[in-house]
């Protein structure tokens, strides 16, 4: 995947976690990014940003990370 | 269905509305009418026509003209019908002897100051003054011609779609009085007195063009004569026959009688009997369609190897058999998910449906988009999650019960002028309004209109704002508790007033943030509440946004918290850009959802359309877009098909897209002109404009109406015909012979169109969604007893600055929109007169930032953003917030949209249009990527050549 395309979903990831930020139940707040991403994420850019959070992920926010986690755990590789 | 030429039927004056009946006798002939009816009304209503020459049912009566004289039992004299309200057991006689004789005495005079040319004149068999004189049986005048006259006043030719002729003026103000009345733009005016009248556009020293005239062509459709009339009639004739369809512009949607000789439109007449206009226009429907038959279209379909070749022109079927061929040969080696299409909110419902479904079904995967991706898909997003449904909640005529209006972020007066007429007739009634804008939109002041307050909010940062006003609303106790305790969800909503009660939601609190005074806030925010019916119109300055979905639930929370759902005069209103923006959204164009806005990860709809499709649809969300470009620069996405969209020129960061454009292996564009797009592709399929092809559109009202063919569609083929055959070399036969049989298929499988057939369109004319066993004539306004989901959800809208901001390095911040004369990427009207006003796009100015950067009035500007530069030309403006620009984006060469960035709507994706940071200095000379475009553009423009020389 080039740099672009990945930092614009990694990017699109961290601004959904931002617009969660407000909710102060973590558990809330990561299913419903979770949930987002899950429902208008094509497959490949889901793959592809699982890729990345495979081999570092250092660039994700911490509830899109945790998000990200859930959904990678529930697709198969 | 074609009508042969009539006019269409005139009653004289308005009607009434009124439960009080009021039973009279005219001519003998007795009938009951609303109180209120005037006797020229009633008596058209029983089928006699009274003459007229200045009163008509557009405009209220005006008693000029002393032509409708009448007589009544127990009256003294002759009173005007059109000024005479009906009283119970009235007696009228409308045909004496007396009256007669009076008629055509004044029809003598009028008359005598009239040119005797009827044989020759444009409006011969369609003048009310030449009807009105047989009317009255005039055979002779008695003053001669020779006195004191008119005949020798020059023509105004300066408006390129219509001609003013004052020597044939019976100054019955007519034109004058549709000007206030109906556009509310009050550019005409009665000039001297007497004899000396006359009817003068702007000052004396003006002429049509350089006067305040919006070209609406109201004063033409109401002038009585030929003092008004259409260049197009002057040179080719009156219509013999006439066919109703709807206008291919803005998301208004406005009914028209396209006015026809043989095959060739004379005329657009605004329709009466259309829901959506009432009989009124814009310049644009109106006059600029003459870029249908512009000798810029391509009508044979062309192929090429690769875009540095001559196109070839081909058959349709060697073009749709290449086509297809490449795009199976793409899934072959790259998989099946390495395609996908592009709709367009410019083409019917029926053409987007087909294209969704070829998509689903021959591609096998969920890659199709449309263009409200980058304009109102947060409106999707955020009235479905707190309404219930991607809608607005009203029809355009609820504003007539509006107290108080907000307008947010739309510019309606140039966007969508014919509801803006609409509007503006409201609040000289006395309506409330508020502006959100970062600009002075012409609303702000206009004639007999001041908005009560001007927010104008720092670009990027309405969330901020509308929370404001909901802190305030929830604080001074404002909120509908009844309403909200009855219809909305409790804990969202209790969550949600927690939320914005916090103190760093107050005006004052967010006053640095979005630089409003917070006292005007505060105004507002009691103003919106007190109503009691307070209405809410937004456009693109709401949904263009990184928050753009948020900001709109913001906007259904204010609605919600104060009760302004689900009657006349209130709700939410997105006004859509584009005239199906609405339709295209309604059919399933995205990626994620079925027709009627169904997830596709919904196993039960979509076994629905598995056995009507005999297919087996993918559960997965397919790319949107700004993905497709992503995943084609990645090397994944190889082969695009985009109908009647130019993502090129309308998309942001254009570099990008055409990196994109170039990456791959078959683009496929199917438009009436090779746009900038088409500069890309491999394959063009000549599209057919709205004028050659039967449909649908439905807009920002949720109204459906039909479109109508008038002409054979100039390549031999219908858009819809094109997808089907194309989906048929790939491998999927479709079978419709008509896009009624789209339709049905429409109405079978989504429940809010389940009652929409042609046939229930003929017999209503439109239909406004759902229609259904619950709604069978359809539904104006939603949400009247219960949200569509059931309760209203709140939602907690944190305000989350966007990462484009203002710097060091790009002081300014952009924002983009368009202008009354041209339309989205100009590719219609940049083909017409229309230019003539708009021939460029400009970068507006504050004369502040003027003054900072050295810029003068007309100086060249570059204009640079982290994206990318362009050059315009400067416009000061006292429009501007000091530290805001703006310019449109109409034109190819300007650029604009090489400036604008990548960031988009976090929910949706819906690009950041609004909020560009820029800087801009003095220059002589184009940019790099301008001089780069004008070197493409001359290489494709004689590859194209190559084709038609060959």
């Amino acid at each position: 995947m080039s740099g672009t395309s990945l930092q614009n979903n990694i990017r699109m990831a961290n601004q959904i976690a931002r617009n969660f930020e407000f909710e102060q139940d973590e558990e809330k707040a990561v299913a419903a990014i979770a949930t987002h991403i899950q429902r208008f994420w094509a497959p490949l850019m889901r793959e592809k940003i699982f890729a990345y959070l495979r081999e570092d992920g250092s660039g994700l926010a911490p509830r899109a990370r945790q998000a990200l986690e859930r959904l990678m755990e529930n697709e198969p590789a | 269905m074609l009508q042969y030429y009539q006019p269409q039927k005139d009653f004289g004056t308005p009607a009434r509305v009124s439960d009080q009946l009021v039973t009279l006798t005219i001519d003998g002939v007795t009938l009951s009418v609303p109180e209120g009816t005037s006797v020229m009304r009633a008596a058209a209503e029983a089928g006699i026509k009274v003459p007229r020459l200045c009163a008509t049912d557009q405009l209220e009566a005006f008693g000029s003209c002393r032509m409708c004289l009448v007589e009544i039992e127990g009256r003294k004299g002759y009173p005007a019908s059109c000024t005479t309200p009906v009283a119970e057991g009235m007696v009228v006689r409308t045909q004496t002897e007396p009256v007669a004789k009076l008629r055509r005495n004044v029809m003598e005079l009028y008359i005598s100051d009239h040119p005797l040319d009827c044989l020759t004149c444009a409006a011969n068999g369609d003048c009310e003054l030449q009807d009105t004189a047989g009317e009255v049986g005039l055979r002779t005048v008695r003053y001669g011609f020779e006195g004191a006259n008119h005949l020798d006043q020059p023509q105004d030719t300066s408006n390129p779609y219509f001609t003013f002729d004052p020597s044939k003026c019976i100054v019955c103000s007519r034109c004058v009085r549709a000007c206030e009345d109906i556009q509310g733009t009050f550019a005409l005016t009665i000039e001297g007195r007497g004899f000396d009248s006359k009817v003068s556009a702007g000052q004396a020293t003006d002429n049509f063009m350089s006067s305040e005239c919006v070209s609406c062509g109201a004063c033409v459709a109401a002038c009585p004569t030929a003092t008004l009339t259409e260049n197009s009639i002057i040179a080719l004739g009156t219509p013999e026959h006439s066919v109703v369809t709807t206008c291919a512009y803005c998301g208004v949607g406005c009914s028209f009688r396209a006015d026809m000789r043989g095959n060739t439109v004379v005329r657009m007449t605004p329709n009466k009997e259309g829901r959506a206009n009432e009989g009124h226009a814009c310049v644009k429907g109106r006059f600029a369609f003459g870029y249908a038959t512009h000798k810029d279209r391509i009508t044979t379909p062309m192929i090429r190897e690769s875009i540095d070749q001559p196109w070839r022109e081909v058959s349709w079927d060697e073009a749709l058999t290449y086509a297809a061929g490449r795009l199976k040969s793409i899934q072959a080696k790259y998989g099946r998910n390495s395609v996908g299409a592009i709709s367009s909110s410019r083409c019917t419902n029926e053409e987007v449906w087909l294209v969704q479904k070829m998509v689903r079904a021959a591609f096998g995967n969920n890659n199709v988009d449309t263009c409200a991706r980058v304009c109102h898909s947060p409106t999707g997003y955020g009235l479905k999650t707190t309404l219930g449904e991607s809608a607005g909640t009203q029809e355009f005529a609820s504003v007539a019960h509006a107290d108080v209006v907000v307008v947010i972020g739309a510019n309606p007066t140039d966007g969508h002028p014919v509801f803006a007429s609409r509007l503006k007739q409201r609040l000289r009634q006395g309506a409330r309004l508020i502006v959100v804008d970062p600009r002075r939109i012409d609303l702000v002041k206009t004639p007999h209109i001041q908005a009560d307050y001007h927010l104008p909010v720092r670009p990027g940062t309405n969330v901020a704002l509308i929370n404001a006003l909901a802190h305030v609303i929830v604080t001074e106790g404002l909120v509908d508790e009844e309403f909200v305790a009855a219809r909305c969800e409790h804990d969202a909503f209790q969550a949600w007033r927690d939320f914005i009660a916090d103190p760093r939601h107050s005006p004052e609190a967010t006053a640095e943030i979005t630089g409003v005074d917070p006292e005007q806030v505060r105004g507002a925010a009691r103003l919106y509440a007190q109503g009691p019916n307070s209405a809410i119109y937004y456009g693109l300055g709401v949904t263009e946004h990184s928050q753009g979905s948020t900001a709109v639930m913001g906007i259904a929370n204010l609605a919600m918290a104060t009760g302004n759902v689900g009657r006349e005069g209130v709700g939410v209103n997105p006004l859509r850009g584009q005239n199906n923006v609405q339709g295209s959204c309604d059919m399933g164009s995205f990626p994620h959802e079925l027709p009627g806005y169904r997830h596709i990860s919904d196993e039960a709809t979509r076994s629905q359309f598995d056995a009507a499709w005999n297919v087996t649809l993918d559960s997965e969300p397919g790319l949107r877009i700004p993905n497709m470009f992503d995943a084609a620069l990645d090397g994944h996405f190889k082969g695009l098909y985009c109908q009647g969209e130019d993502i090129v020129q309308s998309d942001p960061n254009t570099q990008h897209v055409q990196a994109a454009m170039r990456s791959l292996e078959c683009l496929i564009v199917q438009d009436i002109f090779l746009n900038e797009t088409a500069k890309y592709a491999h394959v063009f399929l000549p599209g057919s404009s709205f004028l050659e092809k039967n449909g649908t559109f439905t807009n920002a009202e949720r109204r459906i109406s039909r479109v109508r063919k008038v002409m054979p569609p100039l390549g031999g083929m219908e858009d819809w015909q094109v997808t089907m055959a194309l989906s048929e070399k790939l491998g999927y036969p479709m079978h419709y012979s008509h896009p009624s049989e789209i339709m049905d298929e429409i109405a079978r499988l989504t429940p809010t169109f389940h009652g929409v057939s042609y046939e229930k369109l003929e017999e209503l004319g439109s239909i406004q969604w759902p229609c259904n066993d619950d709604a069978e004539l359809g539904t104006p306004t939603m949400h009247v007893d219960e949200f569509v989901r059931g309760k209203g959800h709140f939602v907690v809208t944190e305000y989350v600055p966007t990462e484009e901001r203002a710097s060091r390095r790009f002081p300014l911040l952009l924002t983009t929109g368009r202008i009354l004369t041209q339309y989205n990427v100009g590719a219609q009207t940049r083909r017409t007169a229309n230019s003539a006003w708009h021939p460029e796009d400009v970068l507006e100015v504050h004369p502040h930032d003027a003054e900072e950067y050295g810029i003068r009035d007309g100086d060249w500007v570059g204009v640079q953003s982290r994206a990318g530069d362009t050059v315009l030309r400067a416009k000061i403006s006292t429009r501007m917030t000091p530290g805001v620009v703006y310019t449109t984006f109409h034109h190819p060469f300007s650029g604009a949209n090489v400036v604008t960035t990548e960031n988009s709507d976090w929910a949706t994706n819906c690009p950041e249009y609004k909020v560009t940071a820029v800087r801009i200095e003095r220059v002589t000379s184009p940019s790099s990527w301008q001089q780069r475009q004008r070197e493409f553009a001359e290489q494709q423009a004689a590859l194209l050549a190559a084709a038609r020389s060959s």
